[in-house]
């Protein structure tokens, strides 16, 4: 059915409120009491999580073998399987959630299929070993709003993610979706929709943090007889994975936002630029394009109206460097993604000459919802000059890895021990590195600092997309350092000097000093070499990509001396300056490590104590992670 | 790389530009075709791409080889990716990496001599929650310790 009013969007949302009013209800309500068929509950829904992370775990295995088992009760009209996108608990995935007694089923098995259907769908019974244990309370905690990892969580960009069908864009309407677009171009001018932009406080999500309002104002103005929208979908940042989900679990957002944008700049192209590593949100946004265009919401004379728009998908080929808006639009062109200088800028020349407004996945996500729900609601939120909530993607040694959404000005500390619940394995928290590649690593110190776009970079790293990566004592820093400079060296450009070549020198100073031959005067090499690719780099790439370096500088200077002065890597973790011993007190001679030695350089008969050959000794450590009796020990 | 590309092949590769208008905007979208028809992009395909776009040779082989998803050396039959993101990294890929190296006696980029494997990296497969991780294919292998190389290997050995 074409949708040509608002009238018609609201019978939609009125239709599909039926299926999506006992989610939205089960987040709100108590739901202490457990649901079951046997017990009356007249209809059920399951949710299970279809985000890359989960299905790499065969979440899509879990769904099939639900409908497996309602179609042999019969029960399709009590029942239904829903595939919603990433829920963001992705350390407990897969998940699977009942409703409606917003039951949140962790880490779940296709084979626990059978045993969730026959004591919770039909008797009522939660399955309590399936169920989150809170690791302070070692209680079972069976709705997710009462779990630590989501309480301090505000979900904005990610609203819809793990709620709606995001194949289903009757779902999306039920949840008020196309409402904005529809309120932008009937009641709304062009002008009045950037004005609320600006007036909202939002910055771009990719990294600069440059006024969302202001860059659509420039477009806006540029006049030209073509314009266009571009929505930046080529997260290159290693360990982010924020854009992903959102297209993943919320594709309509995107188009919805690409739509408003296009009305409030007067363009009518539309161009997602995403990675072709990405195959299930590709997938995701075409069938949201597909829907859209059938149900006359894009395309031409959107909702009836004089405004025409349409999208098109560009892939990106793996390079890091065409998250910058130039590179990304030579890109899109076809060419290689080198970038050029600006001015010009693309709003002013971009995609084939013409004006181009290009803008981030999150950035976009967060567009509806600040018409709906109107820019003072949002500007309300965050700090004072960042200004809503910002999705990060929190990994590395921390026990809830996970997509998280936070107010900007949550700090550090709460992010990292309260949401994701500490460090793994008791370690000492060592260091949380923000912006990916271009951002720096931060430490205990910094842990109180309210996040926003100004005060971490003020701290010497800098937003960047949403990366964190949480490192423990057992991460040496130099190395890190080392292989943010090997991402760097393989994804630069080659187009200017200083990126090209002193990147490169960069690299090879680290692998020197962690190979046990650097000197003190190596690092005043890397500091005055860092200091001048920063000031001569032609691009952001290049311009931030000693960060990492100069940041752990800075904060784990002692670590860098140790390295050089004492040979010794006190987190264990560069090999050159590593020594692995056999206890001979603890060594029963069970042979075990010389087995499994790659390189046979242990030696000892049955029963006696071996010994590691150090001419021989690769310093792999797999004897140590294969010695039952920790004989071995690494100094 | 000298090997001749049976006609078939050619008129695959001509058909693929054909379908994209023979545009050189849309340059990076015929390569993901190629690529994905043939395995990779050896000299001749460009060679022909090249010729249908009416550009230069170069200019494609810039494009392809500034890209890392483009190859220009067949892979094996069961690729092997390491994911080197950073949430892989720190949770020790690197040595997951090296056992792979050893075991297949390949650097990354490489392809065994019987063809069943090659080695690379990758950035992110977006999995953070299982890190450290591999593909095998499609198939992601999680959580992974030193000992799990040589019997990831063995597994797709037999086939």
């Amino acid at each position: 059915m074409k949708i040509s009013s608002v009238e018609d969007l609201k019978k939609i949302r009125e239709k599909a409120s039926v299926l999506l009013s006992p989610r939205e209800e089960g987040d709100k309500q108590d739901s202490s009491a457990c649901c079951g068929l046997e017990k009356g509950t007249a209809h059920m829904q399951i949710l299970t999580c279809g985000g890359t992370g989960c299905k790499a775990s065969q979440s899509h295995l879990i769904a099939e073998n639900f409908k497996k088992l309602i179609a042999e009760h019969k029960l399709e009209s009590k029942l239904e399987v829903i595939t919603t996108g990433c829920f963001g608990f992705c350390e407990k995935g897969p998940i699977v959630k009942i409703i409606p007694d917003n039951t949140f089923y962790t880490q779940v098995k296709p084979d626990d299929v059978e045993e969730i259907f026959t004591e919770h769908i039909l008797g009522g019974r939660r399955v309590e070993k399936l169920l989150y244990a809170d690791p302070k309370t070692n209680k079972f905690v069976s709705d997710s709003k009462h779990m630590d990892f989501y309480r301090k969580q505000v979900r904005i960009a990610l609203r819809n993610c793990g709620m709606i069908d995001p194949e289903n864009i009757e779902e999306y309407i039920a949840r008020d979706g196309y409402f904005a677009l529809a309120s932008c171009l009937l009641d709304r001018t062009p002008e009045a929709v950037v004005e609320e932009i600006k007036k909202s406080g939002l910055r771009g999500r990719g990294g600069g943090g440059f006024p969302t309002g202001m860059k659509w104002e420039i477009a806006a103005k540029n006049k030209a007889d073509e314009k266009y929208v571009v929505c930046n979908a080529d997260e290159g940042d290693p360990g982010a994975f924020m854009d992903r989900s959102i297209m993943e679990g919320d594709p309509h957002s995107i188009v919805e936002a690409m739509e408003i944008c296009g009305y409030a700049t007067g363009a009518s192209n539309g161009l997602v630029y995403i990675r072709a590593e990405y195959p299930l949100a590709v997938e995701r946004l075409k069938i949201a394009i597909k829907q859209a265009r059938e149900r006359g919401l894009l395309g031409k004379n959107v909702l009836g109206t004089d405004f025409s728009f349409d999208i098109d998908i560009r892939y990106g080929a793996g390079a890091f460097v065409c998250g910058e808006e130039t590179a990304l639009i030579h890109s899109m062109e076809g060419k290689r993604g080198e970038p050029t200088l600006k001015p010009p800028f693309p709003a002013e020349s971009g995609y084939n000459g013409k004006p181009t407004n290009v803008n981030n996945v999150e950035t976009f996500a967060n567009i509806p919802i600040i018409i709906t729900k109107g820019a003072d609601w949002f500007a309300s939120i965050g700090s004072e000059k960042s200004k809503g909530t910002k999705v990060f993607a929190l990994a590395g040694k921390i026990n809830n890895v996970g997509l998280i959404e936070v107010p900007m000005g949550t700090t550090l500390r709460e992010v990292i021990f309260d949401i994701g619940g500490g460090i793994k394995g008791g370690k000492k928290f060592k260091a949380v590195q923000t912006g990916g590649p271009s951002g720096g690593c931060l430490t205990e110190k910094h842990l109180d600092t309210p996040i926003d776009f100004d005060t971490l970079t003020a701290a010497g790293s800098m937003m960047g997309s949403g990366g964190m990566i949480v490192m423990d004592e057992d991460n040496c820093m130099v190395s890190v350092a080392r292989f943010y400079l090997d991402f760097i060296v393989e994804e630069s450009c080659g187009k200017c000097t200083p990126c090209r070549i002193g990147n490169k020198r960069m690299y090879e100073i680290l692998d020197k000093i962690t190979s046990g031959n650097g000197t003190v005067e190596d690092l005043n090499k890397l500091k005055t070499l860092a200091g001048v690719i920063k000031d001569t780099a032609l691009c952001g790439l290049g311009q931030t990509s000693p960060n990492p370096v100069l940041s752990t500088l800075n904060n784990f200077y002692d670590e860098y001396l140790e390295h050089v002065k004492d040979k010794k890597c006190r987190a264990k973790e560069c090999k050159s300056l590593l020594t692995y011993l056999i206890n001979p007190e603890k060594c029963v001679g069970c042979h075990l490590c010389a087995i499994n030695c790659p390189a046979d350089a242990i030696e000892g008969s049955p029963r006696k104590p071996h010994v590691i050959l150090f001419s021989k000794c690769i310093k792999c450590g797999m004897c140590m992670s294969r010695c039952k009796f920790k004989a071995i020990s690494v100094r | 790389m000298a090997e001749k590309l049976s006609c078939s092949i050619v008129d695959k590769i001509k058909a693929i530009c054909d379908k994209f208008d023979n545009k050189p905007g849309e340059l990076i979208n015929i390569l993901h075709e190629a690529q994905h028809t043939l395995g990779y992009l050896p000299m001749e395909v460009q060679a022909i791409i090249a010729e249908k776009l009416g550009i230069p040779v170069n200019r494609v082989y810039g494009v392809v080889t500034f890209y890392a998803f483009f190859t220009m050396t067949p892979k094996g039959k069961h690729p092997i990716s390491i994911c080197m993101g950073t949430a892989c990294y720190v949770r020790g890929s690197e040595k997951i990496l090296d056992e792979f190296k050893r075991t297949l006696g390949i650097e990354v980029g490489e392809t065994t001599a019987d063809g069943k494997f090659s080695l690379d990296c990758l950035r992110c497969v977006g999995a953070c929650g299982l890190a450290p991780v591999a593909m095998v294919g499609d198939k992601v292998f999680g959580h992974l310790q030193l000992s799990d190389v040589k019997r990831i290997v063995k597994e797709f050995s037999e086939d």
